[in-house]
This record gives structure tokens, C-alpha cells and sequence, in this order.
């Protein structure tokens, strides 16, 4: 008996993991970028099924339609030819895959050494709560919003300052 | 219906390979991929435990917030890229030691 949420949940799995390893090993930068895009729409996808579609929408908009974007025009920008060949040698690489494997591992087992998050009794009905996300934001988050706002636009004008090029030698 | 620990254990490779990334990469590129990843897996499960173990939408508050967070940050992170590479022409982050002692 398979439900079509979890064919859902396993081919988003491949597509999650799939982008997020073709965006750190692919040859080309810019294929790398574009798997780059395809992981965070298969967790888009993952917060679809999470009854999540506030949260879904907002992570196409902004990381697909803006960081994904973004990330593209400026790896067009910087691209050369000589920099594709950053392999770290055979050491680092190893240390690399040690680091990242013994994190994954005590993750995995923690999580499968857990009685309550193991337990049947989950799954709450949980319905479509775009109004509770409303009260929040302009109830007891509202200062958390508003100093999101500054932090924002502070970040967005220092990104302009930083790369704006001076002209001082033009008329 | 899939389990919790499902979504969990997604999210903790997910993390990982963002780890391997930042480990082993080299150039700036790569790494601001890698710090992606990771805020994903971090989402994933602020979503995950709002949909599994509690009942209010604060989890996807904070998801909310978070990705606005992440969005300034790539912003900052790509203009100082743009200005390595115009002063340095290479963003091999090796390469980068003006504020070395």
C-alpha cells in the first residue's frame, strides 16, 4: 500500500540530495548553480508535504526567484577558466568526507536513538494555518519582523556600496 | 504517512554535505553553496517539528524569517565575491589573505 505523498517524499529525496551533490561536485560552476536550484525546489517541495504551502510558495519566491538568480548572474560574472580546477587534494578530500561522515552518523543515530521522536503518536491534524502564521507576525513576532526590515535593507545597501564601481577618473 | 524521523534523517545528509562543502572547497563560490545547503537542512527541520510535534505555526514563523535572513546574507556574500574578484581576479578563497596578520 504506497501512497502517492510518499513516492512524493522519495523521489523529492533524490532530487534534494541529487542537486545539493551535483552543486558541490559538478565540473562547471554554473551546473553547479543550477543544481543549486533544483535542491531548494525539492525542498519546496518537501514543505508542500509538510502542509506547509505558505512556507513553499516563500521559498520558490525568494530562493528560486531571487538567490538562485542571483547566485547564477554573479557566478557569470566571476567565471573564468582557470578556476575550475580547485580539487583539495587527496588529504583534504578525505578529511573532508571523515568530517562529514562522522557528523551525519552521530545525527542518524541520535535521532533513531530517540524514543519520542520515534513514537506512533505524531502526526497531529493540522490544518491549514496560514491565519495562525498572520497572528504571529503582527502579534508577538511583530519586532522580530520590523527589525528583519532594517537588518534587510541595511544588508542591501552595503551589497550596493560594496560593489558599486567608482568613476572617479571619468568626467 | 511518513514518519518524523524521515525528514530528520534527510536533513542531517543535507547537512553534511554542506559541511563536506565548506571542508573541502576551495573556491568562494562553492562555500556560499555549501552555507545554502545548510540553512535548507535547517529549515527542513523547523518544518518538520512544527508539523509533527506542535500544534501553532510558529516553526514556519521562524522558517519565514530565516529565509528573509538568508536572502540579505546571500546578497552580501555574492557583492563581496564580485569585489574580490575585481581587485583580485580570482576568488580561490586561498588566494584572498589581504587581512592576514
Amino acid at each position: 500500500m504506497v501512497d502517492l505523498s510518499d513516492i512524493t517524499f522519495y523521489v523529492m529525496i533524490v532530487v534534494v540530495i541529487g542537486g545539493a551533490v551535483a552543486a558541490l561536485e559538478s565540473k562547471e560552476i554554473i551546473y553547479g548553480a543550477i543544481g543549486l536550484a533544483f535542491s531548494f525546489l525539492g525542498v519546496a517541495a518537501l514543505f508542500f508535504l509538510l502542509d506547509a504551502p505558505f512556507v513553499a510558495v516563500f521559498q520558490i519566491t525568494v530562493y528560486i526567484g531571487a538567490v538562485a538568480v542571483l547566485i547564477l548572474f554573479t557566478v557569470m560574472l566571476v567565471r573564468e577558466g582557470r578556476w575550475m580546477h580547485d580539487s583539495p587534494g587527496r588529504t583534504g578530500k578525505l578529511a573532508g568526507v571523515l568530517t562529514a561522515a562522522a557528523l551525519a552518523l552521530s545525527l542518524i543515530l541520535a535521532f533513531l536513538a530517540s524514543k519520542q521522536l520515534n513514537s506512533s503518536e505524531q502526526s497531529l491534524p493540522n490544518g491549514f494555518n496560514l491565519v495562525y502564521i498572520g497572528q504571529l507576525i503582527s502579534g508577538p513576532e511583530a519586532p522580530i519582523l520590523e527589525v528583519l526590515a532594517l537588518v534587510l535593507a541595511a544588508s542591501i545597501l552595503g551589497a550596493v556600496m560594496l560593489a558599486k564601481v567608482d568613476r572617479e577618473d571619468k568626467p | 504517512m511518513i514518519p518524523l524521523v524521515d525528514y530528520l534523517l534527510l536533513s542531517a545528509v543535507l547537512f553534511a554535505i554542506g559541511v563536506y562543502g565548506l571542508v573541502t572547497k576551495k573556491n568562494a563560490m562553492r562555500l556560499v553553496f555549501s552555507v545554502e545547503l545548510m540553512i535548507n537542512a535547517a529549515n527542513i527541520n523547523f518544518v518538520a517539528f512544527n508539523r509533527y510535534l506542535f500544534q501553532d505555526a510558529l516553526g514556519e514563523t521562524i522558517v519565514l524569517f530565516s529565509i528573509a535572513l538568508a536572502a540579505a546574507e546571500a546578497a552580501v556574500i555574492l557583492a563581496i565575491v564580485v569585489v574580490a574578484y575585481r581587485i583580485h581576479d580570482d576568488v580561490n578563497v586561498s588566494e584572498l589573505k589581504n587581512l592576514e596578520g
